[in-house]
């Protein structure tokens, strides 16, 4: 608790010890009435001067008014029944109004603690960000200075149990790091010498010296923390719903009130000829002012998202609004990048096949010509070779984008490359059935083989498109600029609903905008792709998911979901985090508007009286709020 | 020009709107879950001059309410 607080918990107090003292004397009722404006004035003399102040700066619709007119006219009343000779009536109603300010600030109380706990609790939940860097000072000492102030390129140094505070490349040390922070991911992560490392990861088994890539405030980890920060700023449309209806609502029920305790009794004055009773009919308006406080909806909702968004991030999912959050959780298409998405990116030799040579002697050749490119395809094959080819032997390398690479190996022509390749030499290529990436290969103007190379598919691929379906998506879609019958054997492979293949860039965005336009409005469709070349259908999508993010600038700045690990699973527990949360938001909306509009009515017919209404008030404010915090826990 | 401030607030909409209003102020935002407030300032306007004016507005709609300058 903090000062305030403890001093309004002293005033409650002091307030309930006057009043069970009052209650014990043995006094005349009208001293008792008087009497009673002490704890009255003790427990509420705050709300009073808040009131007059809202007044003066004409802000008048504010809880702070609601409670001081609801209480002042309560034993405005009391003293109007005492007055006229009416004492035991006239004492319950000062007894009423003293109750309802203790109430409300026992709630108020309450409710501050417990939004102060559970912003703490979120708090901690993200609390990644590294306190200190340790640089060596020019004696060799250790010094902790704030990670603010370190420049690029500096050594830093991390022990064993720290967080690595700045991204780096590790200049000295092996260890093993834990990346449970980020990527929610518990297996931790082997790093050595020369391996570039991220901030926000917990340095585990050795001594580590980094040299720093980037400032403090461009790392990993400050990105992460000011995205989720800021996340709770991008407001959702039940947010905005809320703050539209809390500012016509409030009025609605003050005018409500007034009428209340104006209309009933000119009407039975005037056309029903009984007494007007005013004293029943005021209190009756008290009542519904105190019922109609809309303070449970406008804290729970924003606390449901950002407790939602915060157990997101805890599960490597970074969110980044809580309108994102809401159109997630209104997902019915998902639609796929293949390369680096479903599959590894990561391209291996699957078959080599020769009828000329010994595959290894055509491996030995593909590696060679291909020993000048950083492809991919070319990586590949080096790694198939294992040894590092030797260049010397490579001559008149020329590369044909497109196409593939031709050169002199030992001065004997040698070119490897697609079927465009082979038909732009004149050179019969063999037709290829087996899925994956084929590279033909032609020594000395002769067909001599060819090498299939595939992509491997993530080990968690087909599950995650499994645990989509369950989640209620209804299609999945894959997009890829790959071969027709690679694309098709990967799709059958994991179960996904519809393909598209062979596709450029270009025509993944149309074919996003044509899946786009065959579906309702409700129904929402997300993309998801690796981020790297794929951020115009990120942007495109009504939600952009990008996956395998940690450490990518550009994925984080083009999606509107992060995933921090690249495992496809995570979009479906991301989809379940977002249901969940915005079920929260929906059961707190209609349970807080319900349980009002209930009371409101039976105030204005009299059956509720000020303690119903103090439940209403503080009672569902409570219990939305301990609804809302259920938003944090995401499970495993 | 954004600036980040440290606040103490109750009632962020109010908050909110009170800031926005303020002469010199672009745009502004209110985090209640993190006491953040994100004022977006008009080009060639004095900061510190404006912020004043924003917690004296703010003051005027919510009492308690605070901004760490």
């Amino acid at each position: 608790m903090n000062k305030k607080q403890k001093k309004v918990l002293q005033r409650i107090i002091i307030a309930a010890i006057c009043i069970v003292a009052l209650e014990l004397l043995p006094l005349k009722e009208y001293i008792k009435f008087v009497l009673y404006l002490i704890p009255y004035l003790v427990i509420g003399y705050d709300i009073l001067v808040k009131a007059w102040k809202g007044i003066r700066n004409k802000q008048v619709f504010d809880e702070n008014f609601l409670m001081a007119i609801a209480t002042v006219g309560a034993i405005a009343l009391g003293i109007y029944r005492v007055l006229n000779g009416d004492m035991a009536e006239g004492l319950e109603n000062g007894r009423e109004g003293v109750a309802v300010m203790l109430f409300y600030q026992i709630g108020e109380l309450f409710q501050s603690y417990a939004v102060g706990k559970s912003r703490r609790n979120i708090s901690e939940l993200m609390d990644i960000r590294p306190d200190y860097a340790n640089i060596e000072d020019e004696d060799g000492k250790l010094v902790q200075v704030d990670p603010d102030e370190v420049e690029i390129g500096s050594v830093i140094l991390v022990q064993p149990g720290e967080k690595i505070p700045i991204d780096g490349i590790i200049i000295e040390g092996n260890t093993t790091l834990n990346t449970s922070a980020l990527t929610g991911e518990s297996l931790p992560r082997e790093a050595k010498s020369g391996d570039e490392v991220i901030s926000g990861c917990i340095n585990m088994t050795g001594v580590l010296k980094i040299r720093t890539t980037k400032e403090f405030g461009e790392s990993t980890v400050s990105k992460i923390l000011e995205l989720v920060e800021n996340a709770s700023s991008r407001k959702s449309k039940s947010e905005n719903f809320i703050s539209k209806f809390a500012k016509y609502y409030t009025p609605a029920v003050c005018y409500g009130a007034v009428a209340l305790a104006i209309l009933p009794p000119v009407v039975r004055m005037l056309f029903m000829g009984v007494s007007p009773e005013w004293g029943v009919w005021v209190l009756r308006a008290l009542t519904f002012l105190v019922i109609s406080c809309p303070c449970a909806l406008v804290i729970s909702i924003p606390l449901s998202f950002f407790a939602g968004i915060g157990g997101a991030s805890k599960a490597g999912v970074l969110v980044k609004g809580s309108n994102y959050l809401e159109t997630l959780s209104q997902t019915k298409y998902v639609v796929f990048d293949k390369t680096g998405t479903m599959t590894q990116g990561v391209f291996e030799v699957s078959k080599i096949s020769s009828e000329q040579m010994e595959e290894a002697k055509l491996l030995e050749y593909a590696a060679l010509v291909e020993s000048y490119s950083s492809h991919p395809i070319s990586k590949s094959l080096q790694k198939a070779y294992g040894k590092e080819p030797d260049t010397s032997r490579v001559t008149n390398v020329e590369e044909i984008s497109g196409n593939g690479v031709t050169a002199l190996v030992d001065g004997i022509p040698v070119a490897a490359g697609n079927t465009k390749l082979m038909d732009r030499l004149g050179i019969e290529a063999r037709e290829i059935e087996e899925t994956g990436t084929v590279v033909h290969m032609a020594v000395d103007g002769v067909y001599a083989g060819y090498i299939l190379i595939s992509d491997k598919l993530k080990p968690t691929a087909k599950e995650a498109i499994k645990a989509l379906k369950q989640a209620g998506i209804r299609k999945t879609v894959m997009l890829t600029g790959d071969r027709k019958n690679t694309a098709e054997q990967v799709a059958k492979e994991l179960g996904i609903d519809e393909v598209y293949s062979e596709l450029l860039p270009a025509d993944k965005v149309s074919k996003v905008e044509e899946l786009l336009q065959h579906k309702s409005d409700k129904e929402k469709l997300a993309f998801v792709g690796d981020g790297i070349n794929d951020a115009p259908v990120l942007s495109r999508a009504d939600i952009g998911i990008a996956m395998g993010a940690l450490g990518s600038d550009a994925a984080i700045e083009a999606a509107d979901i992060v995933l921090m690990d690249d495992d496809p699973l995570k979009i479906a527990k991301a989809i379940k985090i977002s249901r969940k949360c915005i079920g929260i938001v929906y059961q707190n909306i209609y349970f807080a508007i319900g349980i009002k509009i209930l009371c409101l009515v039976l105030g204005a017919v009299g059956i509720a009286n000020m303690w119903v209404a103090i439940f209403a008030d503080v009672g569902v404010m409570v219990l939305a709020v301990l609804n809302a915090i259920r938003a944090l826990s995401v499970g495993r | 020009m954004k600036k980040t401030y440290k606040i103490e607030v109750d009632c962020a909409n109010k908050m909110e709107e009170a800031a926005k209003n303020t002469a010199g102020v672009k745009d502004a935002t209110v985090n209640f879950m993190t006491l953040k407030m994100i004022v977006e300032f008009e080009e060639g306007a004095d900061v510190k001059a404006v912020m004043q004016n924003v917690l004296t507005n703010c003051k005027k709609v919510e009492d308690d309410c605070e901004i760490y300058l």
